[in-house]
């Protein structure tokens, strides 16, 4: 059976370049990604929106059309694009994927992990109704059909990804009728001291003039929004609110909710890595060195999947890891790699400095990690805040046993949606730290996957003609 | 945490065994620690598969058939006190259970063992040989491949969580619980034992060892031995489905939320609590065999979990000689056996006094 | 709740709950129902409480559906097909009546 040099998980930026780099120096490389196209969620359809809707490639902007590039420089560099591919289950040197039903294996020397980020859940009471979606989910309906919002649209939360998404909506000509702000007054304040560092960085610069440009479309601003709920019966009718000393309560047809990004630790966690709350992040995330290693051998994990960095930091993120692998399987010497990673190495560090005071400023509320009791937290089995607390107070030690007690973190998502949640209730209720509390212990299938299947899984290897 | 530090009797271990004895101590009205480990420990009851189980059990140790026996008729009973003290239903139901089948050989060797059984286990032994007609009138969806199947009456099934947490309510107020607790060190000095935790000493006359694999480290320190392994099992779990199976079977039962599980494996493999692909795969094809329909519902979580092995599979129940007042039990059926630990085990060792049918079940049997 | 910039230049037809539904290619099964105005498309085994895509992105599973027969699919990562009969789901998937 063949073995790549370098499997990597995820056909965003960071697996993308991480990908053409590691071809570059001549190792053989799978990328495996449930979509059809390369790009992520991040660049998600690049390549077809450029070919066939230019028109929705310039209202989307050109941070976005920079994915076309990284998306023709992976296409031509020889790796083996494993497209639709549903990666199930890990282990340090293989690893099991769907494709169209069918169940094979793949193993590799080394196992790239660039599976990204999720946005952090926004447990509010009624978050589970119908005409309640996520920002980024609205953005992928823009970016992948050019399906937008109509009618009264409230976007509520914090995080460039709402302003960006707002001022995409208003050039696709949609009425937003209000973007409501879940800043507490204090972040600004907090964020002040890291200000220089994100002048540095264009982080800054690209959020101001997206706030002018909401404020000159009359878009109404609510700021320092909380006690946040969704009321409706069947559908989504309102968002209701604190903000300025009043009770709010906007009348809405869709209700756009977010508040950052985390990574997506499914992968890392299945593969049994050491995982650390990031408290400047407000999430776990994987231990890495200054290269991707993880504490697992031969595994390595970039991008935002590894710590939110962005799109941009997650392409230098990829280069390091390809340059750390070419030099751990003899394709390159280390005084090479050091030589060769320089470059990457300083705008890295850059972009990650101007970050901080993203990360200060739109932290999320302490209300999101505490919500109400009559909050559903578990999505799939439908298990609210309050029956997460009543667990812990009768003896649940940690998340897995909340689980096992309340089935909470058991239907299809795996914990997806209320892991972090059910983490702070616990550590809240528990007088703990996130870091003591741990989190859900992740198994396989990393998603679900039909039994036909799994009884009908080969040791196999699809690579038909990997370039050496 | 702890509101005082003397106690009549500490269980260490917080899981299904553990917490079925403190339960039974505390409804003798004993003051009880129950000092248990932390969320990740390797907790077999969390891997458990949910059956309370009789048939072929005791196969040349007919004290474990009846134990389990006894076990099982206690268990209604049991249940309608946990299911009250929940305020929901645990899940236990006793349709009888079913061992399916694969060859005319299979079926006949099944045979002879339950027939020698009935002869040895005093008391007798219920079980009914099923052919393939009449088990495909009971289950329309059986597999081809299937030629029959034994039946118990005693068979059941409940969910092994809820048992779980249900104890853990029972115990609330009467128990003082100490999670994420490492014992360092038992001592025992002028009848009183110690156990030295990070937040301090724990103090008791009787010492109840119910740590599953960890009693192996700690019997030694109060002059017991438990030559217990790990074995591990693995467990797989579908989405949820709409009912159609309500009889618990041997390697496939479907769950009051719907789910269907399938096991299990066996395999020696140490502290590792992984799960590979080749056993998922033949569980996942023995299930399909049962029932073909399983090919079309979805896989959502697979699970390996360490079970508690003696050299025989049996039971260890043991009282020191050295250390009069410890106590040890360890089992790999923590559900099927949970009724007999709450009332005549626990009852036993408030009383100090081990009786005759959990006498057989020394640890001392593997030294002959 | 959901409107499309531009008509879809490839056309792929479908029906949800018997219902015609134009489609664009390579897009998903749930962008074209909302695209069509459809907002319910399950209700759930727990409470029975009606769901619609939340993430878009495969990480929610609530967005599930029948796709010809098959129950328990996601909507956000299905790619729409020429002739693809979608239902809602009620409930738990009923292996008794999959297709599949």
């Amino acid at each position: 059976m063949k073995t790549v040099d370098l499997a990597i998980v995820g056909a965003g930026p960071a697996g993308m370049v991480a990908a053409s780099e590691a071809r570059g120096h001549g190792l053989s490389v799978a990328v495996l990604d449930e979509q059809e196209a390369p790009g992520g969620q991040i660049y998600r359809a690049v390549e077809a929106v450029a070919a066939q809707a230019p028109e929705r490639l310039a209202l989307l902007g050109e941070d976005y059309a920079h994915g076309r590039r990284l998306a023709e420089n992976f296409r031509v560099s020889g790796a083996e694009h494993i497209d639709r591919a549903l990666v199930w289950q890990l282990e340090p040197n293989g690893l099991w994927y769907l494709r169209d039903e069918v169940c094979h294996e793949l193993k590799a020397n080394r196992i790239l992990l660039a599976s990204g980020a999720i946005e952090r859940p926004v447990p509010i009471p009624g978050w589970t109704r119908p005409g309640v979606m996520t920002a980024g989910g609205v953005q992928i309906l823009l970016k992948s059909s050019g399906v937008v919002p109509d009618g009264r649209v409230v976007l509520a939360g914090n995080g460039p990804l709402l302003y960006l998404l707002a001022a995409q909506l208003l050039a696709a000509g949609c009425r937003i009728g209000a973007l409501v702000e879940t800043v507490p007054y204090a972040r600004y304040l907090e964020a002040v001291p890291h200000l220089p560092a994100a002048l540095g960085s264009g982080y800054l610069s690209k959020g101001v003039r997206l706030l002018r440009h909401l404020r000159s479309s009359g878009t109404r601003i609510y700021r320092n929004a909380r006690d946040l709920r969704v009321e409706g019966e069947q559908h989504a009718e309102a968002l209701c609110f604190h903000a300025g000393g009043h009770e709010v309560r906007l009348d809405s047809d869709l209700i756009v909710l977010h508040e950052g990004v985390i990574p997506n630790q499914q992968l890392t966690r299945a593969l049994g890595c050491v995982h650390r709350w990031d408290d400047g992040q407000k999430c776990f995330r994987p231990e890495t060195d200054e290269w991707g290693n993880t504490s697992v051998e031969d595994v390595l994990t970039v991008g935002d999947g590894a710590g939110i960095g962005g799109a941009l930091a997650a392409e230098h993120a990829g280069r390091l890891a390809a340059l750390e692998v070419a030099r751990s399987l003899g394709y390159l010497q280390t005084r090479e790699r050091d030589r060769l990673s320089t470059s990457s190495r300083r705008q890295l560090n850059k972009l990650l400095q101007g970050r901080r005071f993203l990360e200060v400023l739109y932290a999320p509320p302490e209300e999101r990690q505490s919500p109400p009791d009559e909050t559903l937290v578990c999505r799939c089995e439908e298990v609210t805040a309050g029956q997460v607390r009543t667990a812990v107070r009768t003896g649940c030690t940690g998340p897995n046993q909340v689980k096992a007690f309340t089935r909470c973190g058991m239907g299809p998502c795996q914990g997806r949606m209320c892991g972090n949640t059910v983490s702070a209730i616990v550590a809240e209720t528990q007088g703990i730290t996130m870091e003591e509390c741990g989190y859900y212990r992740i198994r396989p299938p990393i998603k679900p996957i039909p039994l036909a299947a799994l009884a009908a899984a080969e040791v196999d290897c699809e690579l038909d003609d990997v370039a050496q | 945490m702890r509101s005082q530090k003397n106690y009549d009797a500490i269980v260490v271990g917080g899981g299904l065994v553990g917490s079925a004895i403190a339960y039974g101590l505390s409804r003798q009205n004993l003051s009880v620690a129950l000092l248990d480990e932390g969320d990740l420990a390797f907790r077999a009851s969390r891997g458990n598969f949910g059956l309370v189980w009789v048939q072929s059990k005791g196969d040349g140790m007919p004290q474990y058939a009846q134990w389990t026996r006894r076990s099982a008729d206690l268990w209604p009973e049991f249940a309608e006190e946990l299911n009250g003290v929940l305020g929901l239903d645990i899940g236990y139901r006793k349709p009888g259970g079913l061992a399916f089948c694969m060859s005319d050989q299979e079926f006949e060797d099944k045979q002879t063992m339950l027939e020698r059984m009935r002869q040895t286990v005093p008391g007798g032994y219920d079980f009914q040989m099923i052919g393939r007609n009449r088990l495909k009138e009971m289950l329309p969806e059986i597999g081809g491949k299937v030629v029959g199947a034994s039946y118990c009456p005693h068979d059941g099934h409940v969910n092994p969580l809820y048992l779980l947490r249900a104890l853990h309510k029972a115990i609330q107020g009467q128990v003082d619980y100490s999670p994420n607790t490492t014992i360092n060190r038992i001592e025992r000095h002028e009848n009183i034992f110690t156990a030295e935790t990070v937040e301090g000493p724990v103090r008791a006359p009787k010492l109840v060892l119910a740590a599953g694999l960890g009693n192996r480290e700690l019997a030694p320190q109060v002059g017991l031995q438990v030559p217990v392994s790990p074995l591990r099992g693995q467990i797989l779990i579908t989405e949820r489905l709409k009912h159609f199976l309500d009889m618990p079977t041997i390697y496939v039962r479907q769950v009051e939320e719907g789910g269907v599980m399938m096991g299990d494996s066996h395999e020696d493999v140490g502290f590792d609590t992984s799960t590979t692909v080749d056993i998922s795969r033949s569980i996942a094809q023995r299930a399909i065999s049962y029932f073909p329909k399983l090919a079309d519902a979805n896989l959502v979580r697979t699970w390996g979990a360490l079970r508690v092995m003696t050299p025989d599979g049996h039971p260890i129940y043991d009282q020191s000689d050295s250390h009069p007042g410890a106590y040890v039990a360890t089992c790999h059926s923590g559900v099927t056996l949970a009724a007999v630990h709450a009332r005549d085990l626990a009852t036993a060792i408030a009383r100090d006094s081990l009786p005759d049918e959990v006498g057989k079940f020394t640890a001392e049997r593997f030294n002959v | 709740m959901f409107r499309r910039l531009s008509d879809p230049e490839k056309k792929v037809r479908m029906t949800f709950e018997g219902q015609d539904i134009t489609a664009q290619e390579g897009e998903s099964v749930a962008a074209a129902l909302l695209a069509a105005g459809i907002t319910h498309l399950r209700q759930t085994p727990v409470s029975g409480h009606p769901r619609a895509p939340y993430c878009m992105m495969g990480a929610c599973f609530d967005c599930l559906v029948n796709i010809d027969g098959v129950s328990n699919l996601q909507a956000c990562v299905t790619p729409v097909r020429e002739g693809m009969s979608v239902h809602s789901q009620v409930a738990e998937k009923d292996l008794l009546h999959e297709d599949g």
